[in-house]
């Protein structure tokens, strides 16, 4: 279908994003725009103006940063697949990138927009909340960083003040990782994703699609941290998590996929 | 209006255009290069897939003002006058079109897979089409159509 | 040289390639206004009324409601056994049906300003309970259609239940089997254009697989005389048995004629998802019985057809269920009943097998159940009761009439092609390990009817200027590469070069006749069509050329190899089409050089067997399909390499319903999977490459020998899929999953044969 009409405007720089989006309250950030424009398309969105910032290429970039991985919001899915720094220092991001969409989805979606859009599917949003990550956002007070856990307010919705912009994701280096994501076809969201990653020594399980944000198994962390075995452990995957029932999946059977991906996953570590 | 200027198929294009025009109805109907088809409208089924910039993307999910200043290929831009591009060669060679809808997305989708893989294994080149979608041909002969494509050297 | 039976590549691949298919959205039509539909967000409700102030504020708007429209009803079609009183208008004016009926039309300049109109619509509705399961709905207790008082808009076979049908068997299962809803998507959504001539001719571009019928249906409808009706069906991208006419295509021509100037449509597909008549949706019952070795004897259907809200083709289907209910077995006694209810659903039409696969699938399922219950062999059980490859034609109790088949030996093709053997190997072995990723294997049997309706085409074949050949067809090709095909069977017959001989479809103006492609029918009737009409022309050539060479017809032959004509026995006086045609022209004769003919001929019955392997996660529930093998008979092959292809995309979509598709809808009749987000229509990664396996046993019932494939894939792959999965599960003590056999269901199915 066609959009709604808008107004559209370029950004030539963060600071003048800001500034945009002060403009309007219904202004909304295009970068890839594989998140915002099939939601346009549908009309179940109609923002009043575009804020255009797919041409900061200040804003692509991998980079080692000491002991974190500092990534620009604007880096594409597929940059991140191949990244070789990414690779080395924090595979799982790639690894969850390699799962989003297809090909044509992956040239053009950012890590930013993806994060940015508070989606619970987003498998990105899942790592960085297993990993702890820092994400940076500038708005008109300036630069501040908020960490991930703090970052998925709920569905759809984020910590970004209106005017803020999501710069940079700072992921920790960490060695080892997996992401495991159910299906029902290869492009479709996860029916239930789930990812395990040792962070500082201790073991951090995120999940995909199990509640109105992306989610920390707190229960099967605390289970771990107690010494319960793998299975033990992922019998508290959907602790705490009201996973929602659609077409893709009954509640009931994301949580026993949640139980059965956990297990896998730490088991896998 | 936002004025825009970019290259299609080798061409030099400027135009003015709503913003809210998908780039993939700014080709058709402006340019009228009416090969890149819609096949549906939640960014699923890959026949609006055309490169920009030498990479697949649908443009059914890029606005014409997101394209200012880059290169865009349609499939239009593939042949050599007479002479079919090796891709499309393939898909003619293996009958891997039957209604042809989705055909110049696939094409496309390929074009782009083969430059980023050359030599792709089946799983790669299934894993590859995962954006476009066919009812004709069950995708068996369109996979032995990348597969001979690959081999051509395309 | 025969060029039949050879793998000749497309002569129409060239235009698709290219990006130059001449689809109906792509077609130029100046000063064309642009047509939005406003369609129903409830599924049942009155309609107080329609606003449409706030849209017509947007410049050179048009909105036009119910009570504009001065023309309908649209159907329901005069099928035997259809209830007359559930017509549809065709622009719903006291009550909307289902999430999808049209209750406006936008017509605007552009098609943005069209979309931006049809939200500001304002439609005030009063929502009436609605009925969503066809079980609830054969109930009547909320109708559709309360002047009718009933909701059963169909019925077939009979309600009398012989108490004595299951005498003499030792073992008797019963079962029911669901055949889930699915939606057709064609790639290509329907798209139409109308403008009328300044001779007052309407001319109708359509996205259809039926040209000439639509012209009629378009001509009844409108109270049009059917001569001053054109459709031209240019190159449609697919169509699956759902693009014949339906109301908006009606609506299309009588807006040109309304408005004085050309109209277009194009359906998004969210619009094409519910407006677009779906198929499937039956519910069947089955018991079957028969002795402790294994003979079936008896066996009864029992058919609950989900018709959707307005009845058309969907809800005659049951009747082909019937014929073909008892598939490839000699199975004595046979009853059956079939009721079709209309739902607040989208409506139901023909889907690539229409009514058949339901038929496989339960058949399968049946045979499959019936051998677990006795502890035999699925295998050995469907051996013993073939009807035996010496026993054609044979017609059933069902009074299908099969013309030939070798079912044990499509049978055992495909077992020995799968390696059937090393896989219950294999399968053993990881049941004996406890693997958590199981394998199953399911067979399928299948014979399909085609041209189940027995039709006619009509076919007509025209020497050129320039001694080549034009075949003017009445079929449709959609996909299905008749340009090519058809080509190839006049090129045989007239002893022409393939590249000289061009199809021409599609255009009611050009072409006399045609019932279109659907049924799997047009290689058999279409192409002998052109086939008969080529040998006339040949004829007629002989007498042309006896002139020339002052001898009599009879004496004259044709040297196919060198497309010359000659005295026989005298080769050095030849004359060849190019010569004909320049004499023939210069003396006025050419057209003597042109001849149709109408060719019907009863069903044909291809058959085949399917080997599925399944590998399926059993603490997951997902089913990933490692192999399908198929040995698919259609009698001979006119172009094995187009046929072929009609097998993969057949096969696809068996396989899709078995594992991934099903249409949704909530309680409240409103549609959840109108995208292809929530439809989970398979890329090439969900599905492995096909194993065709070649077997052609030929039909006496015309001179190609030719039987139609079409279908065959569908009808095979789906019962073989299934049979699979529930073969993967049977040490869990699972008799049976629902389709789609996706993860969720799969995992239901473990949950419920655990406790």
């Amino acid at each position: 279908m066609i959009p709604a009409g808008f107004e559209y405007a370029r950004a030539g720089s963060v600071d003048e994003a800001v500034s945009l989006l002060g403009r309007d309250e219904d202004a909304k950030l295009l970068a890839g725009g594989h998140s915002l424009i099939p939601l346009m398309r549908l009309r179940f969105t109609r923002p009043s103006l575009l804020v255009d910032i797919g041409r900061l290429e200040g804003l692509r970039y991998v980079r080692d940063d000491g002991d974190r991985i500092a990534v620009g919001a604007l880096t594409r899915h597929a940059e991140l697949v191949r990244d070789p720094l990414l690779a080395r220092h924090c595979a799982l991001i790639g690894e969850a990138a390699a799962t989003i969409g297809d090909p044509q989805v992956r040239h053009r979606g950012t890590i930013g927009g993806s994060l940015a859009h508070g989606d619970p599917a987003s498998d990105l949003a899942t790592i960085v909340l297993t990993l702890d990550a820092e994400l940076v956002v500038h708005g008109p007070g300036g630069d501040r960083t908020i960490p991930a856990a703090a970052f998925f307010a709920g569905m759809f919705e984020t910590a970004l003040a209106p005017q803020e912009v999501l710069t940079e994701i700072r992921v920790p280096k960490v060695p080892s990782g997996t992401y495991l994501k159910v299906e029902r076809r290869g492009q479709d969201w996860a029916t239930v994703g789930v990812a395990a990653a040792r962070v500082d020594g201790r073991v951090q399980v995120g999940l995909t699609s199990m509640g109105a944000t992306p989610l920390r198994a707190r229960g099967v962390e605390k289970a771990l941290a107690g010494g319960a075995s793998a299975a033990e452990a992922a019998a508290h995957a959907a602790e705490g998590a009201m996973p929602p029932s659609d077409v893709v999946g009954s509640s009931e059977y994301r949580a026993h996929l949640a139980e059965v991906l956990v297990r896998r996953a730490l088991e896998q570590l | 209006m936002t004025r825009i200027a970019l290259t299609v198929n080798g061409s030099r294009v400027e135009e003015n255009v709503e913003p809210r025009q998908l780039l993939v109805y700014f080709l058709r109907d402006r340019l009228g290069l009416k090969g890149t088809n819609v096949g549906c409208d939640t960014s699923s089924c890959g026949a609006c897939t055309v490169l920009l910039d030498g990479e697949s993307v649908k443009s059914c999910t890029v606005f014409a003002v997101q394209a200012d200043g880059c290169e865009v290929t349609t499939v239009e831009g593939l042949a050599e006058g007479d002479e079919l591009h090796p891709v499309q060669q393939a898909f003619h060679e293996q009958h891997a079109l039957q209604c042809g809808y989705c055909t110049p997305g696939f094409v496309m989708a390929t074009v782009s897979l083969l430059k980023e893989h050359p030599d792709p294994s089946e799983e790669e080149i299934r894993a590859g089409l995962e954006g476009n979608l066919c009812r004709c041909t069950g995708y068996h002969n369109i996979v032995r159509a990348v597969q001979a494509a690959a081999r051509a050297g395309a | 040289m025969s060029i039949l039976g050879n793998r000749v590549l497309r002569k129409e691949d060239p235009r698709f390639l290219r990006g130059e298919g001449r689809y109906v959205e792509n077609l130029p039509l100046e000063g064309a206004l642009a047509v939005t539909f406003v369609r129903s967000l409830l599924a049942h409700a009155r309609i107080d009324g329609v606003d449409a102030t706030a849209a017509a504020t947007l410049p050179n708007v048009q909105v036009f409601t119910g009570a504009d429209v001065d023309a309908g009803p649209f159907g329901p079609p005069p099928f035997p056994g259809l209830n007359p009183g559930m017509g549809r208008p065709l622009v719903a004016t006291d009550v909307v049906r289902f999430v999808g009926d049209i209750v406006a039309i936008v017509v605007s300049e552009d098609r943005a300003t069209g979309v931006d109109a049809a939200e500001l619509v304002s439609v005030d509705y009063d929502p009436l309970p609605a009925v969503v399961s066809p079980q609830d709905a054969a109930k009547d207790e909320v109708l559709l259609y309360p002047e009718v008082g009933t909701n059963v808009a169909c019925r077939s076979g009979s309600p009398e239940h012989d108490e004595k049908l299951f005498d003499g068997c030792d073992v008797v299962v019963s079962g029911t089997l669901v055949s889930p809803r699915m939606a057709p998507c064609p790639l290509e959504p329907r798209s139409a254009a109308a403008e009328v001539g300044p001779d007052g001719r309407v001319t109708a571009w359509l996205s259809t697989q039926t040209p000439h019928q639509d012209r009629m249906v378009l001509a009844g409808t409108l109270g049009l005389d059917p001569a001053q009706v054109r459709v031209v069906a240019p190159d449609v991208g697919g169509g699956f048995g759902a693009k014949m006419l339906n109301p908006e295509e009606v609506l299309l021509v009588w807006l040109a004629r309304r408005l004085g100037r050309p109209v277009r449509w194009t359906e998004t597909r969210s619009e094409s998802m519910v407006a677009l008549p779906h198929g499937r949706a039956q519910r069947l019952d089955y018991t079957i019985g028969g002795t402790r070795d294994g003979k079936v004897l008896a066996y009864r259907l029992d058919v609950l057809q989900d018709s959707g809200a307005y009845p058309v083709l969907g809800a005659f289907l049951p009747n082909l269920t019937a014929l073909m209910a008892s598939g490839v077995y000699a199975i004595p006694r046979i009853e059956f009943e079939g009721r079709s209810v209309v739902t607040n659903t989208t409506p139901i039409s023909a889907f690539r097998g229409a009514g058949r696969p339901e038929a496989s699938q339960t058949i399968e399922r049946a045979l499959d159940a019936f051998a677990a219950e006795l502890e035999l062999d699925p295998v050995e059980v469907r051996r013993r009761n073939f009807i035996p490859a010496d026993a054609f034609p044979h017609t059933t109790v069902t009074h299908a009439a099969y013309d030939s088949g070798d079912y044990e030996g499509a049978l055992d093709l495909v077992l020995r092609s799968a390696g059937y053997e090393e896989l219950r190997d294999e399968q053993r072995r990881r049941r004996e390990q406890g693997e958590a990723t199981q394998l199953g294997i399911g067979i399928s049997c299948y014979v399909e009817i085609t041209n189940g309706i027995a039709e006619t085409e009509f076919g007509e074949v025209e020497i050129t200027p320039d001694g080549g050949a034009i075949v003017r067809t009445g079929s449709f090709s959609h996909g299905q590469g008749h340009e090519t095909t058809f080509a190839m069977i006049a090129a045989e017959q007239l002893g022409l070069p393939i590249e000289k001989v061009t199809v021409h479809k599609g255009d009611t103006d050009e072409i006399a006749k045609g019932t279109g492609t659907y049924g799997s029918k047009s290689t058999q009737i279409g192409g002998m069509a052109a086939r008969l009409a080529a040998d006339e022309v040949v004829e007629h050539a002989k007498e042309l050329v006896g002139d020339y060479l002052e001898a009599s017809p009879a004496d004259i032959v044709l040297d196919p190899a060198l497309g010359r004509l000659h005295v026989a026995g005298d080769p050095s006086q030849a004359i060849s089409w190019a010569d004909l045609a320049v004499r023939a022209s210069a003396d006025d004769r050419l057209a003597e050089l042109k001849a149709s003919h109408e060719f019907k001929a009863v069903p044909t019955f291809p058959f085949g067997a399917h080997v599925a392997v399944v590998e399926v996660d059993t603490e997951t529930g997902r089913v990933e399909l490692r192999r399908l093998v198929a040995v698919d008979d259609a009698g001979t092959l006119i172009n094995p390499l187009v046929a072929e292809g009609q097998v993969h995309g057949g096969i696809a979509t068996g396989v899709a319903q078995a594992l991934y598709e099903h249409v949704v809808y909530d309680d409240d009749g409103n549609p959840m999977t109108s995208t292809f987000v929530g439809y989970a229509f398979p890329s090439a990664a969900d599905l492995p490459s096909w194993e065709t396996v070649e077997m052609e046993t030929p039909t006496p019932v015309n001179a190609l020998g030719a039987k139609g494939i079409g279908e065959s894939g569908t009808i095979g792959a789906t019962p073989a899929v299934h049979n699979a999965v529930v073969d993967a599960l049977a040490p869990f003590g699972v008799r049976h999953v629902d389709m789609p056999a996706n993860g969720e269901n799969v995992w239901r199915a473990l949950e419920e044969a655990r406790t």
